[in-house]
């Protein structure tokens, strides 16, 4: 199909949707980036000076910068391992032969669909709030001391609620992966004498690599930008315990009306999202010809 | 009416030229067919006159007027594609309308030629079915009364049998040669195979890689192919074609014999020979003779019941009026 | 022998399938139990499970004195809006690319896929401040356009992957047929695709639904969704756990049922069609 008709057609029915990202993607991005050569502040807007790049060894000598990139890279990695490692621990429970799998698959990819709000809200007060929450009712029914989670772990509080909404996401996929698998392939391995456990790590894993590989990548740009969950359980805190880069840039922003130092930060987690967006991008595309 | 003419036409994708420049002359009411190996251009040539394709530059004319620049609607063909290409969400009824609906042709009349259609086609009972409650050959006639409804110019098929299984397939091709017959409209059919071609066409074009090879009716083609590719590839079996120094006896580079046109002796002949396979088809035997001419075994064809094995000797004669010679370019010597 | 054996295997890993089903659902079905008790119930120590006192009263309560319809209504219009506008720009958009492929067209696709994963806070502020000056704060429209264009992209990867299985021929045939480019796109691509089209229309309002960066930072009270109202919870009305479980049921039941009858397209639709 590709007559100079069609082809022009073809150019003028994309161009809506190309122009409209460039815009979404270009002028905001070049804005921030201008901003971010500014000492702009929201308390002040009259007065806007060209600064160069103080801003950017403002925000990276920040100390609560090091600590919000440590806890973001934390986050992401701490909630990946749950998420994997049990999305794949799952996704082979759930492919097993038993009875109501289909109400057992529904149960399971729930959470996912649970707005980002509810999940912390509900996880903040009715599980892990140390008097009346379940956990620390539980704990302290077998005659443990209960944990305030909020603020004594307040990060792995929120990697524990995250990874809750992502499990479902790694399971579907790993699932979808490892019904794809041929049980022919199982069977031969079976006749040339593998076990159980080999045969899943020399067929079945190296099968689930590629789904893995997304897996990772697509949740890394998703927790890169965790947000609301910070924002409704511990703001942050205590301190700086449980901020991250995202979390970080809002709060210079909105709370402080530091716009030139927020832009600044917002520009350090583009260039920390693109590193990985290349990779998933490239990954995607080899896949786009088979 | 249908009367098509191709002049210069030629077409590149980028530096990859599929067709270089051609020139064919269709006449109004002609079956004619396009075949050649697959990749040799035949379908591209078909979408180019169909109008799904530009041409680089050439001129294509229907019917008189030039049809070059004309988006494919409004060129007054219509075309059965390979995979029928009928619409799944329709009723045959609805996807034989379809083309009739876009024209703005009123209720009525639409309905009268789909029931036509469907009669003609032996649809009737299938009608409010969907294309895909139906059988290979059932949605091969209602991408043919789509296209019949129209009344169109000419008729374009690009392989339209290659997906039935080989019974059906000889059936469909009566059929459209029936209706060919019937409506005397121009027809232009696109096939690799040459059984098809020969069995259909008032003329066949034989492509490869681009260039036309030869054009010409089934019985001049077969008797009378300009060169050696269209003498191999016209046929079947093939023609055995010999080079060396059995062709110098010709004055020929190469020279060409037709299986059916040898004859056999288990006592005395001009070429002695050893049987290899032969293949027996009940009325005919073919069989692969080993000799000293050629690397190759030729092809033989004999009785359905000639008494040979594996490894007997025969004696072969080739019928004087039926050599054909080639020049070392591979065109004929006439 | 042999069947007994998977037999028992059989009814060992339902309950363990079971066990761990319902540990992961835990919290939702908590949510639902609660939000059916009274204040004083929902923090008995020990918690209650199933034999309490049922009381719809906390749903009355969120219906009477906050105003949930008013939020409800706009999560509605965001994501509906933003769909609706999403498939008005990717029809055609994944319509060219499936079927009048260029050398470029993958660029564009994967193009288009690395503008989804532009941080928010990166054109957080610029946005607010034109958002702002444009009166756009707190304002649905602005919003719809903000959630349709962050979407934009998954839209156009899933119709581009499901258009991509519809033969070219068929459309050609309707070319020829006679069809102009606007009646091949609707009388005969978009009837075929249906089940694509639907498939990514849930999507997008489950994403849209559940969209939780925008939603809060740009809107104050008039264009807040539900995940704003929501948010609202967090402190101190947070201990007030059976409204606060009655509001949140009623924020996520609607998605979670369209989310479990779209279970199978969201692998599709999440992974830009690199697991199938």
């Amino acid at each position: 199909m590709a007559t100079t008709h069609t082809k022009s057609a073809a150019r003028a029915m994309m161009a809506p949707s190309v122009i409209a990202l460039l815009i979404w993607m270009a002028v905001p991005l070049a804005m921030t980036l201008y901003y971010s050569t500014l000492g702009y502040s929201l308390y002040n807007p009259i007065s806007t000076p060209f600064v160069g790049f103080d801003n950017y060894s403002y925000f990276l000598s920040d100390p609560t910068f090091s600590a919000a990139l440590v806890n973001t890279l934390i986050l992401v990695v701490g909630v990946l391992c749950i998420t994997v490692g049990g999305g794949i621990l799952v996704a082979l429970l759930l492919d097993q032969d038993f009875y109501g799998v289909n109400v057992v698959r529904l149960l399971v990819i729930a959470p996912f669909f649970v707005m980002p709000t509810v999940a912390a809200l509900v996880w903040k007060n009715m599980m892990m709030n140390p008097v009346y929450g379940v956990i620390g009712q539980f704990l302290s029914s077998i005659g443990l001391q209960p944990i305030d989670w909020m603020t004594e772990v307040p990060l792995l509080s929120i990697i524990i609620i995250v990874a809750w909404q992502w499990l479902p996401f790694a399971t579907l996929i790993l699932l979808t992966a490892l019904q794809s698998l041929s049980s022919d392939q199982k069977e031969a391995a079976e006749m040339d004498g593998a076990g159980a456990l080999s045969i899943f790590w020399y067929i079945t894993l190296p099968h689930m690599s590629r789904a893995i590989t997304v897996v990772i990548l697509i949740q890394t740009i998703f927790l890169l930008s965790i947000f609301a969950e910070i924002l409704v359980t511990t703001n942050g805190g205590p301190g700086s315990q449980s901020t991250n880069l995202t979390y970080l840039v809002y709060q210079q922003a909105i709370s402080f009306g530091d716009v030139g130092a927020a832009s600044a930060g917002g520009i350090v987690a583009v260039i920390l999202a693109n590193i990985v967006a290349i990779f998933l991008v490239r990954l995607i595309g080899k896949n786009l010809d088979a | 009416m249908g009367a098509i003419r191709l002049e210069k036409v030629r077409k590149a994708f980028g530096e990859a030229v599929i067709i270089p420049e051609l020139d064919l002359d269709i006449k109004d009411g002609e079956f004619v067919v396009f075949v050649g190996p697959s990749g040799c251009g035949k379908s591209t040539l078909l979408r180019l006159i169909a109008g799904l394709e530009d041409v680089t530059s050439g001129d294509i004319t229907i019917d008189g007027t030039n049809a070059t620049e004309l988006p494919p609607a409004k060129r007054r063909l219509a075309m059965v594609f390979q995979s029928y290409a009928l619409y799944p969400h329709m009723s045959v009824r609805k996807n034989i309308a379809f083309p009739l609906k876009m024209a703005g042709m009123d209720k009525a009349e639409i309905d009268k030629r789909v029931s036509n259609a469907a009669k003609i086609l032996n649809l009737d009972n299938y009608i409010d079915r969907r294309p895909g409650q139906l059988s290979g050959g059932q949605r091969q006639r209602v991408a043919i009364g789509r296209a019949i409804v129209r009344e169109p110019a000419a008729f374009l098929f690009d392989e339209p049998l290659s997906n039935l299984d080989a019974a059906l397939r000889v059936g469909m091709r009566l059929e459209i040669s029936e209706l060919h017959q019937r409506l005397k409209t121009t027809m232009i059919y696109v096939t690799h195979d040459q059984v098809e071609a020969m069995t259909m066409a008032d003329k066949i074009v034989v492509l490869h890689a681009g260039h036309i090879e030869q054009v010409g009716s089934p019985l001049e083609l077969y008797s009378r192919p300009r060169n050696t590719f269209v003498a191999g590839f016209i046929g079947s079996p093939k023609m055995n074609l010999l080079t060396g120094a059995e062709a110098k006896k010709h004055d020929a580079a190469t020279i060409g014999v037709r299986p059916e046109h040898i004859a056999l002796s288990t006592s005395e002949g001009m070429w002695k020979g050893t049987v290899k396979v032969s293949e027996h088809l009940g009325s005919d035997t073919f069989l692969h003779v080993e000799t000293a001419l050629h690397p190759e075994p030729l092809t033989v064809r004999a009785d359905g019941e000639f008494p040979v094995h594996y490894g007997d000797t025969v004696y072969l004669t080739p019928q004087a009026d039926k050599i054909h010679r080639f020049d070392d370019k591979g065109l004929a010597i006439r | 022998m042999a069947r007994r054996v998977t037999q028992r295997r059989k009814i060992g890993m339902t309950v363990l399938a079971w066990a761990v089903g319902l540990l992961i659902f835990f919290p939702i079905l908590w949510t639902f139990l609660t939000s059916f008790k009274s204040e004083l119930t929902a923090i008995s120590i020990p918690p209650q499970f199933l034999f309490f006192d049922w009381t719809t009263e906390n749903y009355a309560t969120i219906y009477e004195q906050s105003n949930y319809f008013h939020y409800m209504m706009n999560s509605i219009y965001l994501s509906l809006g933003s769909t609706a506008l999403g498939l008005l720009f990717a029809i055609p958009a994944a319509w060219a690319m499936a079927f009048s492929p260029t050398p470029r067209t993958k660029d564009i696709l994967l193009w288009m896929l690395s503008t989804k994963m532009l941080p928010a806070v990166g054109v957080l502020i610029p946005i607010y401040l034109l958002f702002v000056n444009f009166g756009l704060l707190d304002s649905r429209l602005g919003l719809i356009v903000v959630l349709f264009l962050i979407n934009l992209p998954i839209i156009v990867w899933m119709l581009y992957t499901y258009f991509k299985e519809i033969p070219g021929e068929i459309l050609e045939a309707g070319r020829m047929d006679g069809a102009t480019l606007r009646q091949e796109i609707t009388q005969i691509l978009a009837p075929m695709a249906v089940p694509g089209i639907a498939s990514t229309v849930l999507l997008n309002i489950i994403l849209a639904w559940n969209e939780a960066f925008w939603t809060l930072n740009l809107t104050t009270s008039n264009a807040a969704p539900l995940t704003a109202f929501i948010a609202s919870f967090s402190s101190p009305q947070g201990n007030f756990y059976a409204k606060l479980s009655a509001a949140s049921m009623l924020a996520i039941a609607p998605i979670l049922i369209l989310g479990w009858f779209s279970q199978k397209q969201l692998v599709r639709g999440l992974t830009f069609g690199a697991v199938k």
